[in-house]
């Protein structure tokens, strides 16, 4: 059914087709109205039986779905930035008990400086974790793609996060496709877990593995990732056959048949990056564009694919390996290694600094003509940065970084001054 | 003339004779549908005092519940030693995540049973004192306050055994353990410091408190059984001593379990919604010293530089402890 609806909303709503049986709540920005939907959704019976417990952490709120999971139950969270940190250990332990949970990450950034605004840092911090990780482009994809995480989660008995950008997807009110309930249950079977704790056939889960199998054990879990490259384009085909409409896979190409120059990005900056392109391509730019879906299991076949008819790409990511430059970058690179594409990394958007066309058409161009350096920061206050550094040099005692940005930049001054 | 029980005591002990008593009446343990839940075969050292505990305690919470138990446990000693994969030493379906989060893993399970309608299907959860009064404490808490229908046990051993004996928030007070020597003016543990965690639990307002040690099988059991045939969230507090981590014989783990009992040291006692309804009275009071002398986390109390002044300050602690909890009888005092 066709809605016009908070991407949020629209989110729980997509989950509560999945049945889940246990949800796990704790509030964190910008995830919360997700959790909220569905508290009400249990509360009123609406959705039925489903336990909703609010949770006294994020840690906690992991910790009881990896129970629920582990006793048979399918199980639900939802969290962002700080949030997906302080549940990191039981982030890497459900993956590696195989336990299929599926969780909303609502993109968002990293303090210090404590920051709720979008960027990716805070899924591709847990890039290692063994959890797949799928992005949404928009609101309609957020919701097929929930869909889709719990019937591959536990086809895989791995967990999955789904990711959208914080408030850019989450608070967007758009047009959602909300699909039939006969339509979810067709395609989601119910849950048949591949171990469960189950009084009349007992058996230890979680114990102590020495060198002797650990090695066995981790590759299993990348062997579990590699088959999803299989999986997720035949999961998607399946999913246009009983919902119809593309949505999900590994990778989606735009424009890209002649394009000489290839722009790569993850999230919903793509629809500003599309955009952008169909803007240049009207004069005549080859450009095209690469979006990544599935960034974990990473698609290396799939991009390399995708560019080796380019001369030349460029990562727009909204990420930072701080010392080294970009983490999307690097997986691109990996996967075109050889194929003497020359590539570029652009830093964009950290905190929710806001991505405009306008910057967007000055770099594309500077990609095109092949005049970036390897790694660029978007919008980065120059006079700011040099103005801080030269602070440092001048006094010991300069004081907190981010209170003195805020000074130069005029902010604190406008507002208190 | 009138009625004059006869008790049957063991020698040294003090406690009653199993075998004086009906089949009916006999313990969980000296019954021949006991499910050693906790089988023999696993890894803790001889007179390991946890071992004893989770046996006792998940045997009996294995009698109540009829067979229908799943069992959570915190990292720790207890994990480690019952479950080097592929071994297993339990007989009941179990679970480890994380050191931190035992009471919530249980919360899961608890809320999958009620999910799917298996009512039957009962859960405990289970750490030492630093994975309950350290870190699990918040995940604790969280399952305390909601009311989860979980029996969280801790065996309180006083320290990290695990790691090699440093300090928990359940280590007494002048106590040596790895990080906090026996040096300086003030030797061991500080003064001052530590949780209590049962009166925390019973702050909750929760339906089950209680406290037991391996020293009273009977009342260990009883309370166990007494916490399965409740819901909601239950907390039982159980002392076991730790011969590796407490320098003490390893045949003398009982003892030393009833000394800190009848020392007043450790009180036993159990409590509804709160408030405490019961306890287990001191049946021959002794000093602390004789309870602090065999062990040898202590030894810098006594010896050729003694510390009288902190020994006094342990017997105060014990002494409140006595009339805090009402530990002993008129007759025996």
């Amino acid at each position: 059914m066709l809605k016009q609806i908070e991407g949020s909303r629209a989110v729980a709503e997509a989950v509560a087709l999945c049945r889940p049986e246990v949800i796990c709540a704790y509030p964190i920005s910008p995830q919360t109205h997700i959790v909220e939907a569905l508290g009400e959704m249990v509360k009123s019976k609406r959705l039925s039986p489903c336990e909703y417990i609010n949770v006294e952490s994020e840690f906690a709120a992991m910790s009881v779905s990896i129970g629920a999971s582990a006793a048979g139950a399918r199980a639900y969270t939802a969290t962002a930035s700080q949030g997906l940190l302080f549940m990191t250990e039981a982030v890497y332990n459900a993956s590696g008990l195989g336990l299929p949970i599926v969780m909303t990450v609502a993109n968002r950034a990293i303090g210090a400086p404590i920051n709720i605004w979008n960027d990716h840092s805070d899924s591709l911090s847990q890039r290692d974790s063994g959890w797949m990780q799928l992005f949404a482009e928009n609101n309609q994809e957020a919701v097929d793609l929930h869909i889709q995480a719990f019937r591959l989660a536990e086809e895989l008995s791995m967990p999955i996060m789904v990711c959208m950008d914080g408030y850019i997807l989450t608070h967007a009110f758009e047009r959602v496709d909300i699909p039939a309930q006969e339509q979810v249950d067709a395609y989601l079977p119910l849950f048949e877990p591949r171990q469960v704790l189950d009084p009349a056939e007992p058996i230890s889960i979680g114990a102590m593995v020495g060198p002797e199998a650990f090695m066995e054990v981790k590759y299993l879990a990348h062997a579990k990732q590699m088959q999803a490259i299989e999986r997720i384009p035949q999961l998607a085909a399946e999913f246009k056959n009983t919902f119809g409409r593309d949505s999900g896979g590994l990778i989606r190409t735009y424009r890209s048949e002649d394009a000489e120059t290839m722009i790569i990005a993850m999230g919903s900056v793509l629809g500003t990056i599309k955009d952008t392109v169909d803007e240049m391509r009207i004069e005549g730019h080859r450009i095209g564009v690469l979006s990544i879906i599935s960034y974990r299991p990473f698609p290396l076949e799939q991009v390399k694919k995708a560019l080796l008819h380019c001369k030349r790409f460029l990562v727009l990511e909204k990420s930072l390996a701080v010392g080294m430059g970009g983490i999307v970058a690097t997986d691109v690179r990996m996967a075109v290694t050889g194929a003497g594409l020359k590539g570029y990394t652009a830093v964009a958007g950290l905190g929710g600094r806001p991505i405009f066309k306008s910057q967007l058409h000055q770099l594309f161009r500077q990609a095109e003509r092949e005049e970036l350096p390897p790694v660029t920061f978007l919008d980065l206050d120059w006079d700011a940065v040099n103005k801080q550094l030269a602070r440092e040099k001048q006094t010991r005692r300069s004081g907190p970084v981010a209170e003195n940005i805020l000074h130069d930049k005029g902010i604190v001054s406008a507002k208190f001054g | 003339m009138g009625f004059q029980p006869v008790k049957f005591y063991q020698t040294g002990t003090y406690t009653v004779g199993n075998r004086l008593l009906s089949p009916d009446q006999r313990s969980v343990q000296a019954g021949e549908s006991r499910s050693n839940s906790i089988n023999s075969g696993h890894r803790a050292c001889q007179g390991c005092g946890e071992a004893l505990g989770a046996r006792y305690a998940i045997d009996a919470a294995m009698a109540e519940s009829h067979g229908q138990l799943i069992a959570v446990n915190a990292t720790g000693c207890l994990e480690v030693f019952s479950t080097p994969y592929p071994e297993s030493s339990w007989q009941v379906p179990w679970i480890h995540s994380v050191f931190g989060n035992a009471p919530a893993v249980a919360t899961g399970i608890a809320a999958a049973m009620k999910v799917k309608g298996k009512t039957e299907v009962r859960v405990v959860a289970q750490g030492g004192d630093g994975g309950t009064t350290d870190i699990g404490f918040g995940c604790l808490s969280g399952m305390f306050e909601r009311n989860d229908d979980v029996l969280y046990i801790c065996y309180d051993n006083e320290a990290y055994m695990n790691t090699g004996v440093q300090r928990s928030s359940a280590t007494p007070p002048s106590a040596r353990t790895a990080t906090t020597m026996p040096v300086g003016p003030e030797p061991g543990n500080a003064f001052g410091q530590g949780k209590n965690l049962p009166e925390i639990a019973m702050a909750h307002g929760i339906p089950y408190v209680a406290t037991a040690t391996v020293a009273d099988l009977r009342d260990l059991e009883y309370k166990v059984r007494r916490a399965m045939k409740m819901h909601g969230a239950r907390y039982i507090h159980i002392f076991v001593p730790c011969p590796l981590g407490w320098g003490t014989a390893s045949n003398d783990t009982i003892r030393i379990a009833r000394l800190a009992r009848e020392s007043g040291l450790f009180p036993v006692f159990e409590a509804e919604q709160g408030e405490v309804t019961s306890v287990l009275k001191i049946r021959r009071k002794i000093t602390v010293e004789e309870y602090l002398m065999p062990q040898k986390r202590f030894a810098h109390l006594f010896g050729s530089h003694p510390h009288p002044e902190m020994v006094a300050r342990i017997q105060d602690i014990a002494d409140r402890n006595i009339r805090k909890y009402g530990l002993l009888d008129e007759e025996a005092a």
